[in-house]
């Protein structure tokens, strides 16, 4: 029961956008890390100004001035401005040949910009003219060579277009959680951050070769398999996104561990949460840098963390399972649930290392990561369970056929390979 | 004329009777309890630029206790004070920077009153007062160069322990209470304290620590006559969870 056709058909829009796409989000992923690191090492404030730095446009700031928790803090709004470029030209790139008129005209609006010296950063007006006319220029001539290539299918254009509206928003929110002194704004940032990474990976996936030769599934133990996981895949991937959020909700109270031990609770299995224990606990923290005061909320919020782990846990194991027992081991949902489910197990070690660990900064950083690798997991076997496995209702015939129509002009046809 | 002499020399009076019956309240703190061993800052030490400011091992002290369980650090502070704050007027409160390291890290200070904030070291900090958002006190953070200049904060509502942070080193942190009165002391190296000049009258006195007794305030009751007042205090060290 092969799944995808022994000859790939070709990329949809090249072999270099998918790579492209690809790279966008692995810098996505180290952007998440880099922002992991900021709020372990707690210096999300280490500067204190935006969109400069210390007064100074962000990519003219001396690199000695780059020390302590300004290091973290500014690498990551480089790496984020890295991000935005990588982000902006998957966009165009998707848009093929139509990108070319707006990078002609963008290009002249950013050098119109530039020698109009910007007058609403009167500190940095000089470098940030600069950084403007570099940009105009280089929109200005890639638009001369801009390859005449079809634009991709349109999903994949206005996903594109999604995406860069997405880390613009996102390099705002960044700011404007520094200059309003606004944790929830932390918090949406953070939750934007996992939603951005499964769209940049998903225009990854659908660009590429496999994807596209991807044939749905039918066979009879397919269709047992169907319904179950297009209803579990999806809910157990929005409960990990639920998960995330109230993590980064943990992470931006900056109250440190709000649980000292693990697997209990102040040596509970339900620690007691009365106002007098809870200025106990306050009381008995050994605080090495700045956290504030755990509330009897923050605790709770750890424990619902806590149950929602086991929760996802449970469910993945289901999914591993099912497929295991109801597709056959080559099967790609197969494969990625296993994936999935040593993934699962990676992120509860770690969440419990980094409480053992006192909140160590790289281990609360992995845990970032691995919980970032889970949602994305989740979203793409979602995908998958949508393109591969249809309910027994639905005739392969026309389903190839749909498929067919869906793919861009001059991409080749999926066949059966059956 | 003579209103106009009434007018000002009567309320002079009251006042210069006042301060001839006004009194010092005396007390000392104690810790009740051991305090937990203090904990070693690793982090100082692993500042490429802080780290070789300090030759002997930093350690953080949350309880300082001397051989007499003298309690130092705790503010004393009293409630039901007919008088208003003199911040405007009062010395400036200096808070240093030495070492990456706040001196001192408990502060109190006046509604009003400024305080200074020094950066002697050849590191850059930022200075950061991350006030309870409940409290009506303004959140700041603001950049000081090596060797720069001061920079001065103002408060305008009452805290207690007002966080004050470093975020380019975070294991800076320095804890200032704003009061509303001047009448108000933190306990020394031996646990004592003494408020001069307290106005006769009854008043709830209050110990606070931030770590000891759960970082609650423990209140006495007292009445300070002309010859003024005595509250001492026994603070709970931590207790086991």
């Amino acid at each position: 029961m092969p799944h995808v056709k022994p000859s790939l058909p070709a990329a949809p829009g090249g072999p270099g956008l998918h790579r492209f796409a690809w790279l966008t989000a692995g810098v996505t992923l180290g952007l998440i890390g880099l922002g992991g690191l900021v709020t372990s090492h707690g210096v999300g404030m280490a500067v204190p100004d935006w969109p400069t730095t210390y007064g100074y446009n962000m990519f003219f700031f001396p690199i000695s001035q780059w020390v302590g928790g300004i290091f973290y803090e500014h690498t990551h709004r480089l790496l984020a401005s890295g991000v935005g470029l990588l982000t902006t030209i998957l966009a165009l790139w998707l848009w093929g040949t139509k990108a070319r008129k707006l990078l002609r005209w963008g290009g002249v609006a950013f050098l119109v910009g530039a020698a109009s010296r910007p007058w609403w950063l009167p500190h940095d007006a000089h470098q940030t003219g600069a950084s403007l006319g570099i940009v105009g220029a280089v929109a200005l001539a890639a638009s001369f060579v801009w390859p005449r290539r079809e634009p991709s299918a349109r999903h994949l254009r206005w996903m594109g277009v999604a995406a860069f509206f997405g880390v613009v928003l996102q390099g705002v929110l960044g700011g404007l959680r520094v200059v309003l002194f606004r944790d929830g704004i932390g918090v949406f940032h953070a939750a934007l951050a996992q939603l951005f990474l499964v769209l940049v990976t998903l225009i990854a996936v659908f660009t590429g070769r496999w994807w596209a030769g991807l044939i749905r599934e039918q066979s009879s133990r397919g269709r047992g398999a169907a319904a179950g996981l297009r209803l579990g895949l999806p809910a157990l991937t929005g409960l990990i996104f639920c998960q995330l959020v109230v993590a980064a909700t943990m992470r931006h109270q900056h109250a440190g561990l709000a649980i000292p031990d693990f697997p209990l609770a102040y040596h509970q299995i339900w620690p007691a949460l009365d106002p007098a224990s809870v200025a106990t606990y306050n009381a008995n923290r050994i605080e090495t840098v700045a956290v504030n005061p755990i509330t009897a909320g923050q605790i709770v919020l750890q424990l619902v963390h806590r149950l929602l782990a086991v929760l996802i846990f449970t469910g993945i194991a289901w999914v591993a399972g099912s497929t295991w027992r109801q597709l056959t081991w080559r099967h790609p949902l197969t494969r990625g649930a296993a994936v999935w489910l040593g993934l699962v197990l990676l992120q509860v070690g770690l969440g419990a290392w980094t409480i053992w660990s006192n909140k160590a900064a790289d281990i609360a950083t992995a845990h970032v990561v691995v919980g970032a690798l889970c949602l994305v997991t989740g979203a793409l076997l979602t995908a998958l369970a949508f393109r591969v496995l249809i309910p027994g209702r639905v005739s392969l015939p026309a389903t190839v056929a749909r498929t067919n129509r869906g793919a861009p002009a001059g991409a080749p046809q999926v066949n059966l390979t059956h | 004329m003579k209103m106009y002499s009434r007018f000002f020399v009567v309320p002079a009076l009251i006042a210069g009777l006042q301060a001839a019956s006004a009194g010092d309240i005396t007390g000392k703190v104690t810790l009740n309890g051991n305090p937990p061993p203090d904990q070693v800052n690793d982090l100082i030490k692993a500042d490429p630029n802080c780290g070789p400011l300090h030759k002997d091992v930093v350690k953080i002290q949350f309880y300082v206790v001397d051989a007499n369980k003298g309690l130092k650090d705790t503010i004393i502070t009293l409630k039901g004070v007919a008088g208003k704050s003199t911040g405007e007027a009062a010395p400036a409160v200096v808070l240093d920077q030495t070492g990456c390291i706040y001196t001192p890290t408990i502060l109190a200070l006046q509604t009003g009153q400024k305080l200074v904030v020094k950066n002697p070291d050849p590191v850059m900090h930022t200075v950061h007062p991350a006030p309870n958002p409940d409290s009506g006190n303004k959140e700041v953070n603001k950049s000081q160069m090596p060797n720069g200049p001061d920079i001065s904060f103002t408060f305008a509502n009452p805290e207690r322990f007002l966080k004050i942070k470093c975020d380019v080193h975070p294991w800076m942190l320095s804890w200032v209470t704003v009061v509303d009165n001047p009448y108000f002391a933190i306990t020394g190296a031996d646990g004592s304290f003494k408020i001069a000049n307290v106005p006769p009258g009854k008043y709830t006195i209050e110990a606070t620590h931030r770590k000891a007794s759960g970082g609650k305030p423990v209140t006495k009751e007292i009445e300070v006559t002309a010859a003024g007042a005595t509250a001492d205090f026994s603070l709970d060290g931590p207790k086991a969870q």
